[in-house]
């Protein structure tokens, strides 16, 4: 397959630029920021809905309009360019892979038209320790008379504050990791949230004897692992493609200020130590570019090698974002440190994008166990 | 221009298939080894086995020694997707170049856009017959990065040119038949506007060569002396001054071919290597270190693999991709410099063995000193990332 984008997938990248650049800019994250950490544009979601970004990976047996991951992959790059907040990630990449991806007609039923329409939304809650590891899973969910009972702690749910339902990752008694439904207004559940360094609001979700009916398993006895590893993969992957407009947006940012900051009667850029650096930086952008289209085709296609290819994508572009961050505030010099700019904005968000689906090393230690070595 | 329809497309495919099937011999199957295992061509050509020898001629009768040039050249005429259809039909059976031509691949793209029609007729057929061993003079002594700032001159002398000057770093000058050149014509003008571009025939009395011994033991390379060389002036390619903007033509090309785009990749992932040589422990080369540079080393390959099919693409839809040569030769022989020191780590102590019985091993120890050549030959790594900064950048100067 071809590593390039076709018309459709064009059209809805420069559609998404300019809805963005007008609706959603980064004037805009700082106002939310500015404004006690708000979480989201309240006008925002309902236009994005409109926009039929939510819909975009759902089947047309949903009435989605089942255009895929490559797609989704181009509005996640404009929105990381902007730093948009909305759920896009946490309910649609994260909530909608898994439900449809599920054989529970019920729940998808009811829950994949909600998320697609906007009414509501699903956040995602797998971690539960201070790095991310899916296979320690310590949460337990144990099968009562009609139903399960879900005990455990659950950190950095991204978006949990306001969803309307979890997916919940649990061990099972048969050793298993499956994935459960549990509707955010359970009594059970108790909730505090976190802003984090991107201004960005996590939730730790503690589950205290939260029982719920059998029908609110999302994944199949016996395949949960393996939906708990698409749902990373897509997760790993979709990240990837906003980080991918983060880098894109702070690498032109700095290019503009070396081409006009003038020091020692010279502009800045002048100077062979930035320009190398600069340049070195382009070529690993390049790399970024081509695994990014590489991995959302995987996603569609359901590539043999999808394991690898999120390795391949989120460590590479976790690697490059440092870079890019950190020279971007360098090459910024003292206002690159101020709040005045926005340059920091990405460097804050870099480290908190780095965390989520695993790091670079993560990801490098995950690859050489798929060659086993 | 001949139109095809995909069923042509097909049918072309499968006769191709056939062809190479009955033509190619099973040793010219085999994976090179060496520049020996070549076929160079040239007017003293020496195949190195018969079936060389039956694999060169049955080519050149299909006329498929250079397959997507002109007929009227003799090239083969085929469209870019006859020829496409052919590479990977050979690369499928693991087929061998029938000849390795600097002809083909550096000087005649630059004759097909600048040369004029007569000189077209005199030099690319015989090309594509093999029968010129071509080399190229760019660099000197004292003209290494700054290319442009070449001595070697070229005097006007009514009928002829009178050269005299130094060539280095000319591959395979020794054997070469005729030399593609950079001389300076104009000495008052800017460096870059007093250049031009002259093919030397190396028989002619004035010149000789020297080979240059590298780190890594022998080397195709030599210098090249030209002591006062009458050169016609029908040799002259392009406009007398302005060879500087065909040498950057070609400099693009050569790049490229450093960089190795278009090469398909049989070489082997460094961690399957590795299993072959490090202690494991629990299914993990215990080398955690090692372990983690070899891999970020493997994946750093594979997506620079899949860069040079993102840009190919972009290309075949009309992106220029000119301009991301200076990547592919800065980011291309930076990985393999880097691939070939970590070789020598994983490789241990066999890695090191010069001279011995043992043939392969003594090939890593030269790879490894080789190599630290790539990041230098056709542009070093410095040049290239200036190349980037300017040009693509547009940082100021």
């Amino acid at each position: 397959m071809a590593l390039i984008l076709n018309e459709e997938q064009k059209m809805l990248k420069d559609s998404a630029n300019e809805f963005l650049a007008a609706n959603a800019p980064v004037e805009q994250f700082r106002t939310l920021r500015d404004n006690n950490y708000e979480a989201f544009d309240t006008d925002l979601w309902p236009a994005i809905v409109e926009m039929g970004w939510t819909a975009l990976t759902i089947p047309e047996e949903y009435n989605g309009l089942d255009f895929g991951y490559v797609g989704l992959g181009q509005v996640l790059e404009e929105m990381g360019r902007n730093l948009t907040k909305a759920p896009l990630l946490s309910s649609i990449v994260l909530g909608g892979t898994a439900l449809v991806h599920s054989t529970n007609a019920g729940l998808k039923s009811k829950w994949i038209p909600a998320i697609m329409n906007g009414t509501s939304r699903i956040a995602f809650a797998q971690d539960e320790k201070n790095y991310f590891d899916p296979s320690v899973i310590e949460t337990t969910a144990v099968a009562t008379a009609n139903g399960y009972q879900i005990n455990g702690t659950k950190k950095m749910v991204i978006d949990g504050a306001g969803a309307d339902a979890y997916v919940v990752v649990a061990k099972t008694e048969e050793g298993e990791s499956a994935l459960f439904l549990v509707e955010a207004d359970n009594k059970d559940i108790a909730i505090k949230t976190d802003i984090l360094l991107d201004a960005g609001t996590y939730a730790t979700l503690t589950f205290d004897n939260v029982n719920i009916a059998n029908d609110q398993r999302i994944s199949e006895p016996g395949k949960g692992d393996e939906l708990l590893n698409l749902v990373d993969n897509a997760g790993a992957i979709c990240l990837s493609a906003e980080m991918m407009g983060m880098i894109k947006a702070a690498f032109e940012q700095t290019i503009a200020y070396l081409q006009e900051r003038t020091q020692f009667g010279k502009r800045i850029g002048s100077y062979q130590a930035l320009q190398h650096r600069a340049a070195k930086i382009f070529c690993e952008i390049e790399l970024c570019k081509s695994v990014v289209i590489t991995a959302l085709q995987g996603l569609d296609n359901q590539a043999e090698n999808l394991d690898e290819l999120a390795c391949l994508s989120k460590s590479k572009l976790g690697k490059t974002l440092k870079v890019v961050s950190n020279e971007a505030m360098q090459m910024h010099g003292g206002i690159g440190v101020t709040d005045d700019v926005n340059i920091g904005f990405y460097f804050k968000r870099a480290r908190v994008a780095q965390r989520l689906f695993g790091d670079y090393n993560y990801h490098l230690d995950r690859y050489a166990r798929l060659n086993q070595y | 221009m001949e139109t095809t329809t995909k069923t042509d497309l097909e049918d072309f495919r499968l006769e191709t298939r056939r062809w190479l099937e009955e033509n190619c011999p099973a040793s010219m199957r085999k994976p090179i080894k060496d520049s020996n295992d070549y076929f160079w061509g040239g007017r003293n050509a020496t195949f190195t086995s018969e079936d060389q020898k039956i694999w060169f001629e049955k080519m050149l009768e299909k006329k498929w020694i250079v397959p997507y040039w002109d007929t009227q050249y003799g090239g083969g005429g085929l469209s870019k997707e006859k020829n496409n259809i052919l590479t990977q039909e050979m690369t499928r059976l693991g087929c061998r170049k029938p000849i390795f031509s600097f002809g083909i691949s550096m000087l005649g793209p630059a004759l097909h856009k600048f040369a004029n029609e007569e000189q077209k007729m005199r030099f690319l057929p015989e090309i594509t017959m093999g029968k010129t061993w071509w080399c190229q003079g760019y660099s000197e002594p004292n003209a290494g990065s700054d290319l442009a700032g070449l001595q070697t001159k070229a005097e006007d002398k009514g009928d002829h040119y009178l050269v005299t000057g130094s060539k280095v770093w000319t591959s395979y000058a020794d054997k070469a038949d005729w030399i593609f050149c950079l001389v300076r014509t104009d000495f008052e003008a800017p460096k870059h506007n007093g250049i031009s571009f002259l093919l030397i025939d190396m028989a002619s009395e004035g010149v000789s060569t020297r080979p240059i011994k590298l780190i890594s033991g022998k080397s195709p390379f030599c210098e090249t002396f030209f002591d006062n060389v009458k050169v016609p002036k029908e040799n002259l390619i392009g406009t007398l001054n302005e060879g500087w903007s065909i040498a950057k033509y070609l400099l693009t090309h050569e790049r490229q071919m450093i960089g190795g785009v278009g090469e398909t990749d049989q070489r082997r992932e460094l961690h399957d290597i590795a299993k072959d040589h490090l202690p494991m422990k629990d299914g993990k080369i215990s080398d955690a270190i090692l372990r983690s540079e070899l891999t970020m080393q493997d994946m750093n390959d594979k997506i620079f693999e899949m860069t040079i099919q993102r840009i190919m693409d972009e290309a075949k839809t009309g992106v220029n991709a000119g301009a991301l040569s200076s990547f592919f030769k800065y980011y291309g022989t930076e990985q393999n410099v880097s691939r070939m020191e970590l070789m020598t780590a994983i490789t241990g102590s066999d890695g090191l063995i010069w001279e011995g019985d043992d043939k392969d091993a003594m090939n890593q120890a030269r790879l490894f000193c080789r190599s630290k050549g790539n990041t230098i030959e056709g542009g070093t790594s410095e040049v290239q990332l200036g190349i980037i900064s300017k040009r693509i950048l547009n940082l100021p100067s």
